[in-house]
């Protein structure tokens, strides 16, 4: 079965992408999927340092796609599982070095080698954000639990949808039970009335996250916490299965209006 | 909107639900790309236009954008203080 090209996108910077590509990645990894997470965001790439594979890079897309490499030689084995590559982006290049065309192909060429291939996407709505789209099956926006996240993500909902590629599914990242039960954060159910698109995860707020990129060792590798836990629960829908979210308590009767989201 | 029920009941809306209000207006302008520049703009010349068939209380004149069941809907609030005179 050909691979399954996913892109994870949000319009607004700092709201998680690439930290859900790499535990995804990981997550999927681990379940026995063969992935590659690929480094969309040119001229200021990140994944292969959240991936802890900095010092691995040897080439990277652009290189790819003008011919200097191979697509093989690019790809960069992750460190702790062998079904798991990077494909990094170049970061002394701008998003001009590659058209939404040169993406469609390269990701050709590792639908038959591979089950996943995870885009993380640059933050906004220009170049980098339409080559990123280029390829995908699906799409997941990440979203965090604020006025400006959700705003930006109502404008990617609007342009996927415009380019044929959605429906989009949505994952808030970021929830802060705390502030939820204060009343000092919007909660689940009201990003999911505004957004009105599946949910496919929550992700708490978590410390272990900026230990885990300070470490170079995503959370998803070593099974503690609840990010990580909320990162290998969103590889399982992503392979269909039907994964109760966690119980994240707030005020709004989220878990009751919540079945409606749940896929069956 | 509970919001202004809640301020009329002068509870102290939380700032969750200051940010739901906020998203849910915002986003009315944003996905029918009306501006609230535009809106203003809309506004001077909707006063300026009736303003040479019926007098109006210029100051009164509220435009609003809001969400309507199944369309969302441009409202003009145009107090009317009474028809012309025609210059005979």
């Amino acid at each position: 079965m050909p691979a399954r090209v996913i892109t994870i996108t949000s319009g607004k910077g700092g709201v998680g992408k690439t930290t859900a590509t790499a535990n995804l990645g990981i997550a999927l990894a681990l379940l026995g999927q063969r992935v590659v997470a690929v480094d969309a965001d040119i001229g200021l790439r990140n994944l292969d340092v959240v991936m802890g594979l900095e010092n691995r890079v040897v080439y990277d897309i652009v290189n790819v796609v003008e011919g200097v490499c191979r697509l093989r030689q690019a790809l960069v084995k992750d460190k702790h599982l062998s079904e798991l590559y990077l494909l990094p982006a170049a970061q002394t290049r701008d998003k001009s070095a590659v058209s939404p065309e040169d993406m469609v192909k390269v990701c050709e060429q590792m639908r038959n080698d591979y089950d996943f291939v995870l885009i993380d996407s640059p933050a906004g709505i220009e170049q980098g954000f339409r080559n990123a789209i280029a390829p995908a099956d699906e799409v997941l926006i990440i979203t965090t639990p604020e006025v400006a996240a959700v705003r930006d993500a109502d404008r990617i909902i609007g342009l996927i949808e415009a380019e044929g590629k959605g429906p989009a599914r949505l994952i808030i990242n970021r929830i802060k039970p705390d502030m939820v039960k204060r009343g000092d954060m919007l909660d689940t159910g009201d990003v999911m009335e505004i957004l009105a698109i599946d949910l496919i995860g929550i992700v708490p707020e978590d410390e272990a996250i900026i230990i885990s990129t300070n470490k170079g060792v995503p959370v998803a590798l070593d099974n503690k916490g609840q990010a990580g836990l909320a990162f290998h629960n969103i590889a399982h829908r992503l392979l269909g299965e039907d994964v109760p979210f966690m119980t994240i308590k707030d005020t709004s009767g989220f878990l009751r209006r919540f079945a409606r989201f749940v896929r069956s | 909107m509970r919001f202004w029920d809640k301020l009329r009941g002068r509870q102290i809306p939380s700032s969750r639900e200051i940010a739901k209000e906020r998203l849910q207006l915002v986003l009315v302008h944003d996905r029918a790309n009306i501006s609230p520049g535009l809106l203003q703009t809309l506004k001077d010349e909707l006063i300026t236009v009736i303003s040479r068939h019926i007098e109006i209380d210029r100051e009164g004149v509220e435009i609003t954008f809001t969400q309507g069941k199944r369309y969302n809907r441009l409202v003009a609030d145009i107090p009317v203080l009474g028809t012309r005179r025609q210059k005979s």
